[in-house]
């Protein structure tokens, strides 16, 4: 424990990824199984405990420091685990016996906390909290957290590992091998590091029902724009769904989201109708509102996402289907090594003899290409999705007809040319504190628009401006605060924001009656006064449907 | 009139005693200003007569000249003076050389306006001096209870530390030029570096100041009389905070940033700062020399200044004291100076 704490510390501080793989190696090459596969597993944020949350430690702290001085303190410091970490009060008799004893290994604290029931989860903490340093309460608190967001992405990750495989045995690891067997694998990660270090075959994991990751696209630029023509590359509608991966073979079904988190509860309509006796494969496609086949608008979807166990009335109203984008595999065969424009064609004769027996997959349907012959036809369709209303397609998905199918964003192979942003100019009213990097800056605004005299709440953004905009907002709030809220300052109506947002939905849940989709600040207009920010009714008359 | 609440109020100028006539760390030009230390937030200059110990004219002549105030009062710790209807007298307030409270007593009530002020060891400075009164201004910088500064031995010798692990690396500590640089010096020379230390000039003639007032900080030499810069390697080079990102470091080798502040405390802080070693050094009270010095003050009404005075008030209430808040303008929450 004390090695890990010491570990996320100076991952925390580090700022290049260079160094910060140089530590993590050193860590791994220094440190036994099964500890270094459950700081893997801690790092990835596939560490989970069942008794161990977030809301245990807000209780224990509760139960030790005055309430009011810890909503202040939560509120400036801006993440939880560190506020806990300096507010925990060290008893006094244990000041000294704090060196004295050896903290456990990770393999230990994880056993102690399977093995435990509520209460005894709860003493382990306490006495571990009572004689740990604030640095060490802070990585003990992460664990139980979930995430350690400490700068070091799963792509990082996976590519250290390889690294760290590289050094020590003959063969060559690449980070793609890693990816490809990651969701086959679980803590503490015994089989994967056997074979990183060359003790054993690579783990096997063709027969499991796993998540294989996603190959993403990049905007498209201007640049960019111009190099697109009919012959080698493929324009397709981009739906505005949530990404998933279907899996299904003789062993199960499964439906995954885009980082590989097991979804299938959420839709059990779906995958119903998907016999895996019948159908063995790996799907990339996207989950949308559908009934009979009819797409229906993301804001529908909307009311079905994060619902684990939903209620047979919900399925009913809001069917669900997918969109097959591209498949993975096909009846065993691994197919992410054929270009696209082969995979399209082999998905297609898959889907055609599927549909000949209906029942089975009533819910899928297929992304079939769209013609275009130039780039203007190509313009053309680009200008459709911008004026289309139905509220299902948020723009175009342009892919390299001989790209292969690659984990991560590679360059130059696919990208999405989104519909133009809409905007709306509306005034500043609150403020928050952001949290992580930005903790102490005011980075969270609520801003409305005009009803009458009146301003209305349309939405909330955090993100869309420079870092030293943030500065400048920053400085603007604190100097026109005129009320407080617990953590929310109200600032004065003064100061206008171009919001961008992709779209405006009516919703019962805001005062105002509208809900934007993925609003972000554009401009800062500080030359606007509020007076000249839009009236709401501007915004209802964007609602599409 | 005799409780401080009739005799003490704030306007744009900052804090005024009517009983003396005087502001006390006016933010604009006033007749009378009563300064409590040198930093720049609290000595400005363009005032008409300025009251201040010794050690804070001059570093108030340093900063803005011999004539940065018409008349110049000195006033020695423990000297008393009268002004209008009260009278006035200075005791040490630990915070930065020359720092003091301002004891104001009028018409048998006495108000102390501590100024900013520790209570941890501090070499460079005469220690906070703890004086009975009936009111009791605190600031309150790291008025929260998750501020718990570390000895500034712990601080001083991760630098070290860092220092033997990375032989190779120039070690560039972002300090304040008044106050926090001088002492991270005499908390080196305690730990036994006697080697040269290296400064950005922007911090030398404050570190002369010290020395005229028998502050020995060994050996300095300005990073502008180096020849070969390469030979920074492996040294400390101590730097305004300003300075640790700009084009002025980029010339030295290899570098290790770290700063020092009561703010590295909060992880955040510390990467915004983009300090890889960060270290907790501060000139104000922690969260328990606050309440410490509550105890120990004893007053019967606490007022609290800036920083985050709501918990502080808070928590005097919960000890029992009276207690409220008084905003000042033009003072910052104190994030980012000290």
């Amino acid at each position: 424990m004390e090695a890990f704490a010491k570990l996320v510390d100076k991952l925390y501080f580090t700022s290049s990824n260079l160094a910060k793989s140089a530590i993590l190696r050193d860590y791994l090459r220094t440190t036994p199984t099964p500890d270094k596969g459950w700081a893997i597993a801690a790092i990835a944020g596939t560490l989970n405990f069942d008794l161990f949350k977030r809301k245990l430690i807000k209780d224990l702290v509760s139960a030790r420091v005055d309430p009011v001085l810890f909503d202040l303190s939560y509120d400036y410091v801006g993440e939880m685990s560190e506020t806990v970490a300096h507010l925990w009060p060290t008893p006094s008799s244990k000041e000294d016996k704090k060196t004295s004893k050896q903290l456990p290994s990770l393999d230990e604290l994880v056993n102690s906390f399977k093995h435990s029931n509520k209460q005894q989860v709860e003493e382990i903490l306490v006495e571990l909290l009572d004689r740990m340093t604030a640095d060490q309460r802070w990585a003990l608190i992460k664990l139980g957290t979930r995430g350690l967001r400490i700068g070091l992405s799963a792509r990082l990750l996976k590519k250290v590992l390889a690294e760290y495989a590289n050094e020590l045995s003959q063969n060559s690891v690449t980070t793609e091998d890693i990816e490809r067997v990651w969701h086959g694998v679980e803590p503490p990660y015994l089989d994967l590091f056997d074979w990183l270090e060359g003790k054993a075959d690579k783990p096997d994991v063709s027969k499991k029902i796993t998540f294989q990751p996603v190959m993403l696209a990049h905007p498209i630029g201007p640049h960019e724009l111009t190099q697109i023509n009919s012959q080698c590359w493929q324009a397709e509608w981009k739906y505005d769904g949530i990404r998933v991966q279907l899996v299904c073979n003789e062993n199960g079904k499964a439906l995954f989201s885009r980082t590989g988190d097991d979804i299938s509860g959420s839709f059990p309509d779906l995958l119903e109708n998907i016999d895996e006796n019948n159908i063995s494969g790996v799907f990339d496609g996207e989950l949308l509102a559908m009934k009979e086949k009819q797409i229906n608008s993301f804001n529908q979807l909307q009311q079905r996402l994060n619902k684990n166990k939903p209620s047979k009335k919900l399925m009913q109203e809001i069917p669900v289907g997918m969109m097959l984008y591209d498949a993975l595999f096909i009846d065993g065969i691994d197919l992410r090594g054929q270009v696209l424009r082969q995979r399209v064609l082999t998905l297609t004769d898959w889907f055609k003899k599927q549909s000949i027996q209906p029942p089975l997959i009533k819910l899928l349907r297929l992304s079939e290409p769209l013609r275009f012959n130039n780039l203007r036809e190509l313009h053309a369709l680009r200008d459709q999705a911008n004026t289309s209303n139905n509220g299902f397609i948020e723009g175009l998905m342009l892919k390299n007809s001989n790209s292969l199918y690659v984990a991560g964003r590679p360059k130059g192979q696919w990208y999405k040319w989104k519909r133009d942003a809409k905007l709306v100019d509306a005034v500043i009213m609150y403020a928050q504190r952001g949290h992580g990097k930005r903790s102490s800056f005011y980075s969270d605004y609520t801003f409305g628009c005009w009803q009458d005299d009146k301003l209305l709440p349309i939405g909330k953004a955090y993100s869309g401006f420079t870092d030293d905009e943030l500065k400048q907002i920053d400085k603007w709030v604190r100097n026109n605060t005129i009320g407080r809220f617990g953590p929310v300052k109200e600032v004065k109506k003064e100061l206008v924001f171009e919001v961008a947002f992709d779209s405006v939905h009516h919703s019962k849940r805001h005062k105002s009656g509208v809900a934007l989709r993925f609003p972000r600040i554009h401009r800062i207009r500080w030359d606007k006064p509020a007076s000249e920010a839009d009236l709401l009714t501007t915004l209802i008359l964007m609602v599409e449907e | 009139m005799q409780h401080p609440r009739y005799w003490i109020n704030s306007n744009e100028n900052g804090l005024y005693c009517e009983a003396l006539d005087a502001y006390i760390d006016p933010i604009n030009p006033v007749h009378r200003a009563i300064i409590t230390h040198g930093h720049a937030d609290h000595a400005r200059p363009g005032h008409g007569e300025v009251y201040a110990t010794p050690e804070t004219m001059a570093i108030m002549r340093i900063r803005y000249g011999d004539n940065h105030a018409e008349k110049q009062i000195e006033l020695n710790y423990s000297d008393n003076i009268s002004l209008r209807n009260g009278s006035l007298m200075f005791k040490p307030a630990g915070h930065i050389l020359g720092s003091a409270q301002a004891v104001i007593d009028h018409s048998d009530h006495r108000l102390i306006l501590s100024g900013d002020y520790k209570r941890s060891h501090d070499p460079s400075c005469a220690a906070f001096e703890v004086t009975q009164c009936d009111v009791f201004v605190s600031e309150a910088t790291f008025g929260l209870p998750v501020f718990k500064h570390p000895p500034i031995n712990q601080e001083v010798n991760k630098l070290l530390a860092s220092l033997a692990l990375f032989p190779e690396r120039c070690h560039l500590v972002g300090v304040y030029a008044l106050g926090k640089c001088q002492r991270v010096i005499l908390a080196l020379r305690e730990l036994g570096y006697h080697k040269p230390i290296y400064m950005h000039g922007a911090l030398l003639k404050l570190c002369e100041l010290y020395s005229s007032y028998g502050i020995t900080l060994g050996d300095i030499i300005p990073v502008t009389e180096v020849e070969n810069l390469k030979s920074l390697a492996g040294e400390i080079v101590l730097a305004p905070p300003s300075a640790l990102n700009d084009r002025w470091s980029r010339k030295l080798p290899s570098v290790m940033t770290a700063m020092a502040s009561g703010w590295m405390q909060i992880r955040a802080r510390s990467k915004q700062r983009k300090a890889e070693l960060p270290l907790i050094i501060s000139d104000h009270c922690d969260w328990p020399e606050l309440l410490q010095t509550l105890k120990q003050v004893n007053p019967q009404e606490v007022w609290v200044t800036h920083g985050r005075e709501a918990a502080l008030v808070h928590q005097a209430q919960l000890m029992g004291y009276q207690a409220k808040a008084l905003s000042l303008i033009g003072r910052s929450d104190g994030d980012d100076d000290e």
